[in-house]
């Protein structure tokens, strides 16, 4: 049967996904800020932050009142709590961003410290994860959402390769780098942190999708059915 | 909020039964293609209220009504206006389905040869495009001629709402229109209302707060008499302005 409440579901799910695409471009451009120290993209997605927040208080009201008005259940309140939460992670991903480029707006007329080689793949797998997660979400994918889960350890080793190398071959050598080194190194936590999110989203979609609660269980993502 | 029209007005409402006051004051303005609903305890004066509409509470003896009424501008209750048209153009479907025993086709063609319709194609193309505007017509048209009693009482229920519309009414009231019914045949007029309110202005009285807030854009809460609170829907049942609406509808009451 048709149901009005579909087209209302729909609706919030068309503005998850315009967050999301948001989020990705905010990292994409925060990155391009950084690789041409383009201060000037640097401060717009700063300042395209406020359009992201605003959706995100719209998603959250569009939820509260389907959740209050039309009483939903099963698939129906798995789908609209796990967009909340989904919603909040966006939001935190799209703030990271908006780090990255405060970082890039401190070391942009610094000398360059050395060539970006790691930084750009970590935000390849970054950026990756954020697109992949949210096609899950879209296609209730659940495989696509646990390759997103394990690949996040793809991208703690970088993180931490990239911290290695700043402090081993850079700041322990010299102390006068650190002003450029360490917004750099602030920058991979940065891009380590937005896989963190994706991660969280991945595993809200396992549960919107099999209703199974993988969240601090990694042991259950191996002995999947 | 959007721009809405105003359909009725209600101002300075008082209704009593002898000397029992029902309504005390009421005033609140009805939108056009909109659900109203209108929640409160039993004996809050819901059901008093929206037989205001169609002027239903005349029947009663000793009751008497003070104030005014305006649909589309027009007092309803001046003395000079007809009765029996204001009730075709404001149309009610009650509690219980109230078919006629008579045919599904005569049910619906009843209220058109009632007020002296004779052409018999005007009438059945009516009666088809009703049973289709109550979303019943697939689950009827072979079997039109059948009892209207052996019907399920969902059925029963969308066959009272397409005798409701066949005389063209412009304000559709319900009184409790899901309240004998099982929950999918619930969910069926509660997605046929989403639809007639594109066509209508639907007032409803539901003691299913639940109901209220999936269905209406606006919602009134009466309490002894009196309107407590009215808002949008989703403003009543989210953030209420008043503590005794809250405390209404999340059952803290009393």
């Amino acid at each position: 049967m048709k149901r009005h409440f579909d087209e209302e579901l729909k609706k919030l799910n068309t503005d998850i996904l315009k967050m999301a695409t948001l989020a990705e471009e905010a990292i994409f451009k925060s990155i391009e800020a950084l690789k041409n120290r383009d201060k000037e993209l640097a401060q717009s997605v700063i300042h395209e932050d406020k359009k992201i927040d605003e959706l995100e208080l719209t998603v959250e009201e569009t939820a509260i009142d389907l959740l209050a008005l039309k009483q939903p259940l099963a698939r129906d309140l798995r789908f609209i709590t796990t967009g909340m939460k989904i919603n909040a992670e966006l939001e935190r991903i799209a703030d990271l961003a908006v780090n990255i480029a405060q970082r890039v707006l401190e070391i942009a007329d610094k000398p360059i410290l050395k060539p970006l080689i790691d930084i750009p793949k970590l935000t390849d797998i970054a950026r990756k994860m954020v697109k992949e997660v949210i096609d899950a979400f879209v296609n209730s994918d659940e495989n696509l959402a646990k390759k997103v889960i394990l690949s996040d350890s793809e991208a703690d080793n970088l993180r931490n390769l990239i911290q290695e190398e700043l402090i081993n071959d850079y700041m322990s050598k010299d102390a006068s780098t650190a002003t450029r080194a360490v917004p750099l190194l602030l920058i991979a936590r940065h891009l380590e942190r937005i896989c963190d999110h994706a991660t969280n989203i991945a595993e809200d979609v396992i549960y919107m999708v099999q209703a199974k609660v993988v969240k601090h269980h990694p042991e259950k993502l191996k002995n999947n059915k | 909020m959007d721009i809405n029209q105003i359909k009725i007005k209600v101002e300075g409402v008082n209704f009593y039964y002898g000397s029992k006051q029902a309504l005390r004051d009421i005033a609140l303005d009805i939108y056009k293609n909109k659900v109203t609903a209108i929640i409160g305890p039993s004996g809050c004066g819901k059901s008093t209220f929206i037989r205001l509409f169609n002027r239903m509470n005349d029947l009663i003896p000793g009751a008497r009504f003070e104030g005014k009424i305006l649909i589309d501008g027009n007092n309803i209750y001046d003395p000079k206006l007809d009765v029996v048209d204001l009730r075709r153009s404001v149309g009610m479907v009650f509690q219980k389905p109230n078919p006629f025993p008579k045919s599904i086709y005569e049910n619906v063609a009843y209220g058109l040869s009632i007020n002296g319709i004779r052409d018999k194609g005007y009438i059945a193309d009516k009666v088809d495009k009703s049973l289709k505007d109550a979303a019943l017509y697939s689950e009827v048209k072979n079997r039109l001629s059948d009892n209207a009693l052996a019907l399920s009482g969902g059925q029963q229920q969308r066959l009272c709402i397409a005798r409701a519309l066949a005389v063209e009414p412009e304000v559709l009231l319900m009184d409790e229109p899901a309240s004998a019914l099982d929950p999918t045949a619930t969910l069926k007029i509660e997605e046929l209302i989403h639809e007639l309110k594109k066509k209508y202005t639907i007032i409803i009285v539901t003691h299913n707060m639940q109901q209220a807030a999936r269905i209406s854009d606006y919602t009134a809460f009466f309490m002894m008499g009196e309107l407590i609170e009215y808002d949008i829907t989703s403003k009543i049942f989210t953030k209420p302005s008043k503590k005794i609406t809250e405390d209404y509808i999340t059952g803290r009451f009393g």
